[in-house]
């Protein structure tokens, strides 16, 4: 079996603080092949965010060990020159909040010139037609007009969609999409998540999507990693997660997700607490204060992440018969009775 | 032919270069580069022409149109582009409080029982267009003196002192006969009518007021943008808070024995901060700080810590007296006792001190004519050990004056100025140790006449006791100096310089014996009187006769303090 | 824009107007409230000793007898259509603007403040080349070495030269290299010795103001380094070198225009503290002589023009703001 398009191994990623390393990301492993997508869920700080920054490179003062291969180059080991190189043309991302992600005294057309230039020499006009031609490919109406436009012209999806051109104008073989909907309207949100599908099929790029939603990934994502306090808790196919979930945490994640009726919420899926500091992360399973089924196991030692079936790793002290019953008989109904 | 002599040799000089230096060590110089040197000695006398004299201000003048200025380094420059009827003589120490003939021929001669004064122009005095001055222009530039909406800044002596009834100036009305305060039966003859002998007369017609002015060429309060010259030099630009440059004046009469003209040009920078003063006179790009004032105190200590500067440096009087008063109208002070025991009480030195100290302050004062006045008489009525103050003398006053306990006032001063607030203090611990409490009251500088010392009301309506003062003569007599701040006819409401509000018959009686007195030497005797006479009445003080310490570029020639300005002399300089 | 120029035009004069009301009323009103008659104020333009006719010759001579809503309107009309005034013998015409006669000088106000203008201009714009220069760049160098030596002495240096007085390092500066003194020379007249002489007031100004920038810029570049357009531009792919100049650069640089505009129309009214050191016979020293001597005219000039400077800076910016950052809307 050949290794996929990007294969991250035991991934880790410290930051030097005054009080000590902090380990924001911890042993976290997956793979992406092109043409797929992968899922990464979790709450703000759980790391997700992290490693896709590690991966891009894109880490001021950050520690990075593991192995990161992208295209069969290892990117710890590339300089940053090379590095730098491969960001845009090979890899790119597209952030949360477009309108702070574009600078905004250029125009948009300006800046996905820039980008398309940056690996391209072609002259000028060239990339403005480019640049005209990815705007009118991500469906912005009037194309050749809107590129003279800065970004505060632009509505939000308008300007998510600008992002996506501008990341896309290298035809790049790894998108990275950091909460790409998370700042739009939920009719927005469908569209620029039909578009990454869209545009991921035509290029047949490989595609991290970060979200804390596990709505957004349901239809997108061949795979799913669930991320808490900077590792992985559960780690799937798709449908797996959604049909057999093993980790508490993805139970609640998934209890959490919008449903279209308005009954309450069963107590067992919500999650209380809020998520642990990375500075002051707690022992054993740091899920565990949060947990309603932790052991002592869970409070004094760290769960390893184990296959419970083909492709699917979880990282739990509960027993899996033990936890397959509590999804049968306690969580299931609740989730699919919402639904 | 002798002009062109020089001219000459000055060229050699300067093509040989180091020679043109060792050349200006002339060994028939009258005084050598020493301390203190043009304080009784002309230093580097030579003949030496060309250069560029460079001088600077840190202030401006009020007006260079010699009608309309009153500042003492304005009256002693004035004379480089303009000639009174007299001036003083161009000599180093006493000698030169002597008057001589400048623009006349002659001193005043007085008749009608001192109420006429007739001056004798010189001939072929010309202006440096080359017109001819005649005793007209005299006349005019007096008469329009008496326009004090246009020309504001200069004395009212003439104005004062003149029969010409209430005649308001030239401008209103044009005929210059209307003026009846002198009269010109031809060219050459300037009298003047007075409505009251006045016997320093001559001192008076020194002052720039009389530097004639052709009517012709006056443009009122625009005339100072270019007055007429009948000195060495001429105006070239006068930039107010810029600069002012004179070059040679070519139709200057080089008879003319009170000035000379050896620079090219004379450059004044006008408002050039005062330590950058001292520091371009150091370096050499400056010959001298026009106001005469004295250096700041940075500079002092360098020039009088290092010999070869010290040498190049004068400590001269500036012909200032420090002095408070006591106002003999607000009580305790209306009882001569309690202003003795004030008197006693003062301590000196420690007023000196706050002035800076010997040097840059003055020497302790124990009379009210300074040294440099024409009538100074050493004396000491109220002397104390050092004087430093005798406590128990001005205790004894106390008692006399029926307060053995003490008493409480105000000492008035100007907030703005640094020693006299130091002053101020000294004070008030002097008196502090027998038991006068004082409160000291600071108030702007800019109205200290117009509206506080110098406003009897106001002294009176706050019960301000003390007064500090300070006071330079327009002309260096005791009647000068003294008329203005002891005779009690001057007291005004507004302006007031008597700030003591001392009235006294006899001494009035004795200035104007002395103004009646055609015999100089008995008016020098008069003005010693007069000086006692005020001392004993005891509500001066005066505490110091004024110094500065002036620096003089090596550079330059001719060098010496006038008395008369408290200064150096400006007409005779020349540069090495 | 045209439309936004007109308003703006329209609130300055309007400014400059309110401007003018206040100097008046500060000059004559305040003074009054704390108890000087107008005889004592005309008494300061007399001389020693006046006398109450001469005093009130004067105030006829300088307008304080009338009421000051009619000196105003002297002064407008000056300003407008310029006025006639009595020298003694001849009255002279005072064209627009005509600011006045000085009351202690007797010369026209406007003609010296234009010529003492090209000392200030050249003083504040040579000052401003050198400090925006050494300024800016120190602030980004600063910040890009973050906590580095280079930043640490930068940064110490930078709040010395903020803290020291101008006097104090302009004085020392003149012992020290240039003890002959700084005269003026006019740039139409020798360039060259034009530059020469300024170069101490220059490099001492630039001082005090690169010191600001210097900051000014460190802390503007280290929030700009941070935002997500810089994380963008990295991520694109483009040398870090382009990341600082066109991407952070760019908007660092924005806001610091706009204080350097307003730093600009401030010195033009005069540096009275490098003008005072250097003894440079600029607009500065021309407003403390102006307001030592109490002479209205020359104070109401050099308000006015201050004012002027001020406002036409600030209309400038804001042009300026518009065509740098096209978020902002003139309107």
């Amino acid at each position: 079996m050949t290794a996929p398009f990007l294969q991250v191994k035991d991934l880790q990623v410290s930051f030097p603080t005054d009080d000590g390393l902090v380990r924001s990301v911890n042993d976290v492993s997956f793979g992406v092949a092109r043409g797929e997508t992968l899922g990464i869920v979790g709450e703000s700080g759980s790391g997700k965010s992290v490693t896709s920054l590690a991966i891009m490179g894109l880490l001021k003062g950050a520690k990075r060990s593991g192995e990161i291969w992208l295209d069969g180059i290892s990117l710890l080991d590339a300089s940053s020159e090379e590095v730098r190189k491969l960001r845009g043309r090979k890899m790119a991302m597209i952030f949360q909040d477009p309108l702070s992600a574009m600078h905004p005294f250029y125009s948009v057309g300006q800046q996905i010139i820039e980008a398309y230039r940056i690996h391209h020499r072609v002259t000028k006009a060239v990339a403005r037609k480019h640049a005209i031609d990815m705007l009118n490919r991500v469906g912005i109406p009037r194309p050749d007009k809107r590129v003279d436009d800065y970004p505060h012209q632009f509505s939000g999806g308008m300007r998510q969609r600008a992002m996506i051109a501008m990341a896309l104008s290298c035809d790049p073989e790894l998108l990275i999409a950091d909460e790409p909907t998370t700042a739009l309207d939920v009719t927005v949100q469908a569209q620029i998540l039909d578009l990454i599908r869209d545009l991921q099929r035509d290029f047949n790029t490989a595609v991290i999507l970060i979200t804390h939603d596990l709505g957004v990934v349901s239809e997108l994502s061949d795979n799913i990693l669930v991320m808490y306090a900077g590792r992985a808790a559960e780690y799937a196919s798709a449908e797996d997660l959604f049909t057999a979930p093993e980790h508490p945490y993805t139970w609640g994640l998934l209890g959490s997700m919008p449903r279209l009726d308005a009954e309450p919420t069963d107590r067992l899926l919500q999650i209380k607490g809020t998520p642990p500091s990375m500075i002051n992360v707690p022992a054993g399973c740091a899920f565990h204060p949060r947990c309603p089924y932790a052991d002592l196991a869970s409070r004094t030692l760290v769960p390893p992440l184990t296959e419970v079936a083909p492709g699917h790793r979880v990282a739990c002290h509960i027993p899996v018969e033990e936890r397959r019953r509590i999804w049968q008989h306690d969580i299931r109904p609740a989730v699919e009775g919402g639904r | 032919m002798m002009m062109k002599k020089t001219g000459l040799a000055a060229v050699v000089a300067l093509a040989l270069g180091v020679t043109a230096c060792s050349s200006g060590d002339d060994k028939d110089n009258g005084g050598t580069a020493e301390f203190n040197a043009a304080d009784a000695s002309i230093v580097n006398q030579s003949a030496k022409t060309g250069g560029t004299l460079n001088l600077a201000l840190s202030d401006d003048w009020d007006s260079i149109d010699p009608g309309n200025t009153y500042y003492a380094f304005s009256w002693n420059f004035a004379r480089l582009y303009g000639r009174a009827l007299t001036t003083f003589k161009p000599a180093a120490g006493k000698d030169g409080l002597t008057l001589v003939p400048d623009l006349a021929q002659n001193l005043g001669e007085v008749s009608d029982g001192g109420r006429t004064v007739t001056y004798k122009l010189k001939p072929g005095i010309k202006y440096e267009d080359g017109t001819p001055v005649t005793a007209k222009d005299v006349k005019y530039a007096v008469a329009r003196t008496y326009a004090r909406d246009v020309l504001p800044n200069g004395p009212t002596y003439f104005v004062d002192l003149l029969d010409a009834g209430t005649y308001t100036g030239p401008y209103k009305n044009t005929d210059i006969n209307a003026f009846t305060g002198i009269q010109t039966p031809d060219d050459t003859t300037v009298v003047f009518k007075l409505k009251q002998p006045f016997g320093d007369f001559d001192f008076l017609v020194s002052s720039p007021q009389t530097i004639p002015v052709p009517q012709a060429k006056d443009t009122g309060a625009k005339y100072q943008e270019h007055p007429m010259s009948t000195g060495s030099y001429k105006v070239d630009t006068y930039e107010p808070g810029k600069q002012f440059v004179l070059s040679k004046n070519p139709n200057w009469d080089s008879s003319d024995p009170n000035r000379k003209q050896l620079v090219d040009k004379i450059d004044v920078k006008l408002k050039v901060n005062a330590e950058d003063i001292d520091n371009r006179l150091l370096a050499g790009s400056l010959d001298a700080d026009i106001a005469g004032s004295g250096m700041q105190a940075a500079a002092r200590s360098r020039v009088l810590s290092d010999p070869n500067l010290k040498k190049n440096s004068d400590n001269t009087f500036t012909g200032r007296l420090w002095f408070f008063v006591m106002d003999e109208k607000v009580a305790p002070f209306d009882n001569i006792e309690c202003r003795k025991a004030v008197q006693y009480a003062t301590d000196k030195v420690a007023l000196q001190t706050a002035y800076g100290g010997p040097i840059a302050g003055g020497d302790v004062a124990t009379t009210m004519l300074p040294p440099t006045i024409v009538g100074y008489q050493k004396f000491d009525l109220y002397a104390t050990p050092e004087s430093k103050g005798d406590v128990a003398k001005a205790k004894d006053a106390l008692t006399r004056c029926g307060r053995p306990d003490g008493f409480e006032t105000k000492i008035l001063l100007r907030a703005d100025r640094p020693n006299e607030v130091a002053a101020g203090e000294a004070l008030q611990q002097a008196l502090g140790k027998v038991n006068i409490k004082a409160e000291i009251r600071s108030v702007p500088a800019g109205q200290y006449f117009t509206r506080f010392a110098g406003a009897p009301e106001y002294m009176k309506g706050n019960q301000i006791g003390i007064a500090f003062h300070g006071w330079q003569a327009d002309w260096p007599t005791g009647y000068g100096f003294l008329q203005q701040l002891v005779d009690g006819r001057t007291i005004k409401a507004q302006g007031n310089t008597n700030v003591q509000e001392m009235n006294v018959p006899e001494i009035n009686a004795m200035f104007d014996k002395a103004a009646a007195s055609t015999d100089a030497k008995e008016r020098e005797t008069i003005y010693g009187q007069i000086d006692k006479a005020a001392m004993e009445h005891a509500s001066v003080v005066p505490f110091l006769y004024g110094k500065g310490l002036l620096y003089r570029n090596p550079a330059m020639t001719n060098v010496f303090i006038s008395y008369p300005f408290g200064m150096y002399d400006y007409v005779g300089l020349g540069k090495g | 824009m045209a439309g936004f120029v007109i308003r703006r035009a329209l609130g300055a004069v309007l400014l400059l107007v309110v401007t003018s009301m206040v100097t008046f009323a500060i000059f004559f009103v305040v003074p009054r409230l704390a108890g000087q008659t107008v005889d004592q104020l005309a008494a300061q333009y007399v001389g020693k000793d006046p006398s109450q006719a001469e005093i009130e010759a004067t105030k006829v001579k300088l307008g304080l007898d009338q009421p000051i809503t009619v000196q105003y309107g002297r002064f407008v009309k000056g300003i407008v259509a310029g006025r006639e005034y009595s020298f003694g013998p001849s009255t002279e015409y005072c064209p627009p603007p005509c600011f006045g006669y000085s009351f202690k000088t007797q010369r026209p106000v406007w003609p010296d403040l234009v010529d003492r203008m090209e000392v200030t201009a050249s003083l504040a714009f040579g000052a401003s080349v050198l400090w925006l220069l050494a300024g800016v760049s120190i602030g980004v160098l600063s910040a890009l070495r973050k906590g580095s030596f280079f930043d640490r002495a930068a940064m110490i240096t930078a709040l010395a030269g903020v803290s020291l007085p101008i006097f104090f390092t302009g004085l020392l500066s003149l012992a020290l290299f240039l003890p002959t003194g700084v005269s003026y020379v006019s740039i139409t007249d020798d360039p060259l010795a034009w530059a020469k002489n300024l170069l101490l007031p220059w490099i001492t100004l630039a001082f005090l103001y690169a010191a600001l920038y210097a900051r000014l810029t460190r802390a503007g570049m280290l929030e700009t380094m941070g935002e997500d357009y810089i994380r963008t531009a990295r991520a694109k792919g483009l040398p870090e070198r382009i990341v600082v100049t066109r991407h952070a650069l760019r908007a660092t640089l924005t806001p610091i225009l706009t204080v350097f505009g307003l730093d600009i129309g401030l010195l033009l009214g005069g540096a009275v503290l490098t003008e005072s050191t250097f003894s440079l016979p600029g607009i500065g020293r021309y407003a403390i002589d102006a307001i030592n001597n109490n002479d209205l005219p020359q104070v109401l000039g050099v308000t006015m023009l201050a004012a002027f400077f001020i406002v036409v800076a600030n209309l400038i910016v804001d042009l300026l703001y518009a065509v740098a950052d096209p978020r902002v809307r003139l309107s």
